[in-house]
């Protein structure tokens, strides 16, 4: 129910210093406001693919991916929320479980969830969980009486279903490949 | 070939075709200044503030369609450039400045004259690059002009670590395609938007074409009035559109807008058909967004995508270059006729004249407009001429009509005062042979005017115009309009202009009555050197129309005709 008005757009992006500065100065200058946003890298060495997830009802994905397109280091983009797409966020819950009512608690709700505890004491528990948005939302939901100490997310990150396949051009690599890894100078923030 | 980075700058100028840079050195760029003496083929203009070099850079690109460059240092230099390259991004207008940066080991440390310029123009740039590796320079600087000239164009800005300009590596120009995947302005219509434009073309009684900047910088011209004529679509023009068509021409209604041409206004709100082409639908044009043109469908094509769509909601939108666009549409366009409604627009066009302030009696006042007029009439209609920002920028864009593309340069998004002097010295570089007018009023020209001297050292010839009224006149008209002529820091405290260019060994003159005007137009021909014209003009005078910040675009506040009362 909450995907419903959201809308995820992915880009393609150069993995080079300071692309996540101009992306996230674009959404500050363009006043849109953004619910998540991830960046990781892909199979190609010099690509890094973002997810960025907005609420329709405060700004049009389409503007984003237009704007967002228009970056010089943004390599592609697409609205990948109109077709069928996967979409996974994960977070680590921290719950208080000290006592035998806490941990069964814990324990009987994560048989129904796709999460699992990955460490267990007896003050608190970690429970991780991979899941749609909407689906970590409700995990959270039930922890919640039970005492949630600390968590993160990640943020999602969203694929198209099918054969439909974001992709830069096969022989894509930068002009030349720059001599930052030496360390002696961080020039670019972000 | 073993060259220094900025040999490697030197290098990439020339192929890139560069005639001139505007700058001023210091410290972190002294590698790049050294370099210019070994390639004296290169000119270099000193101006008196980066500013200055920025606009220059902007006003020659508007001038020439080419490329500008502003060279200046790292930190205060760097910031200084600031206005100007806000004021070329909101234009849309090509140019490359060059910085210096501290080293690259210094960078972060808050060393002397450091600043984080990429960082402060990430917003106002088209792209901006740090230099990190000197074998990537050669790279940069030709990205950095493509990027700049091409697409929907504007400023990019390299900001080069004086270690890097310093640093001798193997130089060999890079050939071949550029190469920037995620670059890739678009340039033609698909079928199904060109069938779906052509289709409202056909259906519509009521067209009426927004011709902008896009024409000019795509050079489409020739294909707008075609489409005119063989549509008898009537034309507007914004502010920067001017130049688009000939404004003398019978289908060019005029300037729509703020202080628009009326007769623009109400056939735009009242046509059945807008055919957006190379504009923005800036809130100075539509007003109220909410009541614009509400009857009409709307075609809308611009190279920029995240322009269709975003004030204006568009039936057609077409992502193209409006030359190629047009191009495409011309194939199919039929001949079509509409008379009556270039009637209906005629007799609005009627009434405007009525009220025009030259069939006022000037009861021995000298106004702007007149002034304006009477330049446009002695100097033949056909001058560059370049305006700075207030009324007498409005008043030369209303009273000096103007035939051919980039004859009228202005900073019309950012609106930036100070712009009119530097651009028309920048104008001048990019063309020599035409007559460059500078239309300025008394408070901008006080923001730039330190380039009079940038003129006199490289022996420019500008003509200066000062409409002087002793206010901030555009903002006085605002507070005797909604703020109950409360000239809160507006009337003006003036040098004695004629002076002050005299200091300068700049020919001057003063004119006080219309009469003069004529003989003003003589003495600026008459000297080969810039000179400065002070015309005394009536301190309260109105731009009408006004659509009101905001308002409805047909509300405007309208100059009564003789005999009628101010309502
Ligand atoms: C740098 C800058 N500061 C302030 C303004 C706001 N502003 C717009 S018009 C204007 C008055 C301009 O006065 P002047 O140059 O004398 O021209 P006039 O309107 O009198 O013709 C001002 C202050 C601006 N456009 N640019
Ligand atoms: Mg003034």
């Amino acid at each position: 129910m909450i995907e419903n008005n959201k809308q995820t757009v992915v880009a393609l992006v150069e993995n080079k210093p300071g692309v996540l500065n101009r992306v996230a100065s674009l959404f500050r200058r363009r006043n849109f406001n953004v619910d998540s946003l991830t960046v990781g890298r892909t199979h190609k060495p010099y690509i890094s693919r973002m997810t960025i997830v907005v609420d329709a009802a405060r700004v049009d994905g389409r503007r984003i991916a237009a704007n967002l397109f228009k970056l010089v280091n943004v390599i592609d983009v697409k609205l990948v929320s109109e077709e069928p797409y996967v979409s996974r966020d994960l977070a680590l819950i921290k719950v208080r479980t000290d006592d035998a009512d806490s941990r069964n608690a814990v324990t009987l709700i994560c048989e129904r969830y796709p999460a699992r505890i990955v460490d267990i004491g007896t003050k608190v528990a970690i429970i991780e969980i991979t899941a749609q948005e909407d689906i970590v939302e409700a995990l959270i939901n039930e922890l919640e009486p039970i005492g949630i100490v600390e968590m993160v997310r990640t943020g999602v990150v969203a694929m198209g279903r099918g054969v439909r396949i974001l992709d830069v051009d096969a022989d894509y690599e930068p002009s030349i490949v720059s001599s930052q890894e030496n360390g002696n100078y961080q020039a670019y923030s972000v | 070939m073993l060259l220094t980075g900025a040999e490697i700058v030197m290098e990439c100028l020339i192929r890139e075709g560069v005639e001139v840079m505007f700058g001023y050195p210091g410290g972190a760029i002294l590698p790049v200044y050294d370099a210019m003496t070994k390639y004296p083929q290169l000119r270099h203009v000193l101006v008196r503030h980066e500013q200055g070099a920025a606009h220059m850079a902007d006003g020659y690109a508007r001038a020439t369609g080419k490329v500008g460059v502003a060279i200046a240092t790292s930190g205060p230099g760097a910031t200084n450039l600031v206005t100007g390259i806000g004021t070329a991004m909101l234009d849309s207008s090509p140019i490359v400045c060059i910085t210096g940066q501290v080293t690259r080991g210094a960078i972060g440390s808050d060393a002397f004259q450091e600043i984080d310029i990429t960082g402060i123009t990430l917003p106002i740039t088209k792209h901006n690059y740090l230099v990190n590796d000197t074998r990537e320079l050669a790279y940069i600087i030709r990205e950095a002009f493509h990027i700049a000239r091409t697409g929907r164009p504007g400023p990019v800005l390299v900001d080069i670590p004086k270690d890097v300009q310093n640093e001798k590596v193997e130089f060999e120009y890079p050939e071949g395609p550029i190469r920037l995947p995620g670059y890739r302005p678009p340039s033609a219509a698909d079928d199904d938007q060109l069938a779906a434009a052509l289709e409202l073309i056909k259906q519509a009684k009521k067209p009426i074409i927004l011709a902008g900047h896009g024409i000019l910088m795509s050079g489409a011209s020739n294909e707008l009035r075609e489409l005119s004529e063989r549509a008898q679509i009537p034309v507007t023009l914004t502010l920067l559109g001017k130049g688009a068509m000939p404004e003398n021409h019978p289908l060019c209604v005029g300037m729509m807008g703020m202080h628009g041409a009326a007769a623009c206004n109400y056939a735009i709100q009242e046509a059945d058909l807008l055919i957006a082409l190379g504009m923005r639908f800036d809130d100075r044009v539509t007003g109220n967004l909410k009541t614009y043109s509400p009857n009409s469908r709307k075609i809308h094509v611009d190279i920029d995508p995240s322009e269709i769509n975003k004030n204006v909601k568009v039936d057609v939108g077409i992502a193209g270059d409006v030359r190629t666009v047009m191009g495409q549409l011309l194939t199919k366009l039929p001949a079509k006729q509409h008379a009556e409604w270039i009637a209906r627009i005629r007799d609005w066009q009627e009434d405007g004249d009525e009220r025009d302030i030259l069939h006022y009696e000037s009861e021995g006042k000298l106004y702007g407009a007149q002034v304006i007029n009477d330049l446009w009439k002695y100097t033949g209609g056909d001058a560059v001429t370049v305006s700075d920002v207030g009324q007498h920028q409005m008043l030369e864009a209303q009273y000096y009509p103007h035939q051919r593309p980039a004859t009228m340069l202005t900073s019309g998004g950012l609106g930036t005062m100070g712009f009119g002097l530097p651009a028309a010295i920048g104008a001048k570089f990019g063309k020599p042979d035409e007559e460059v007018w500078a239309i300025v009023g008394d408070g901008g020209f006080q923001m730039t005017m330190a380039e009079l001297a940038t003129a006199m050292q490289e022996g420019v010839k500008v003509n200066i115009v000062i409409l002087n009224n002793a206010f901030l006149g555009m903002v006085r008209q605002w507070q005797e309009f909604f703020y109950e002529e409360r000239y809160q820091a507006t009337p003006m405290f003036n040098p004695d202009f004629i002076k002050l260019a005299e200091a300068y060994g700049i020919p001057a003159m003063r004119v006080t009555r219309r009469d003069q005007i004529e003989e003003s137009v003589r003495f600026a021909r008459s000297h080969e050197t810039t000179v400065l014209i002070e015309y005394v003009i009536e301190k309260e005078e109105i731009v009408y129309p006004m659509v009101p910040a905001g308002a409805d675009l047909h509300n405007m506040l309208r100059r009564p005709k003789p005999g009628e009362k101010q309502s």
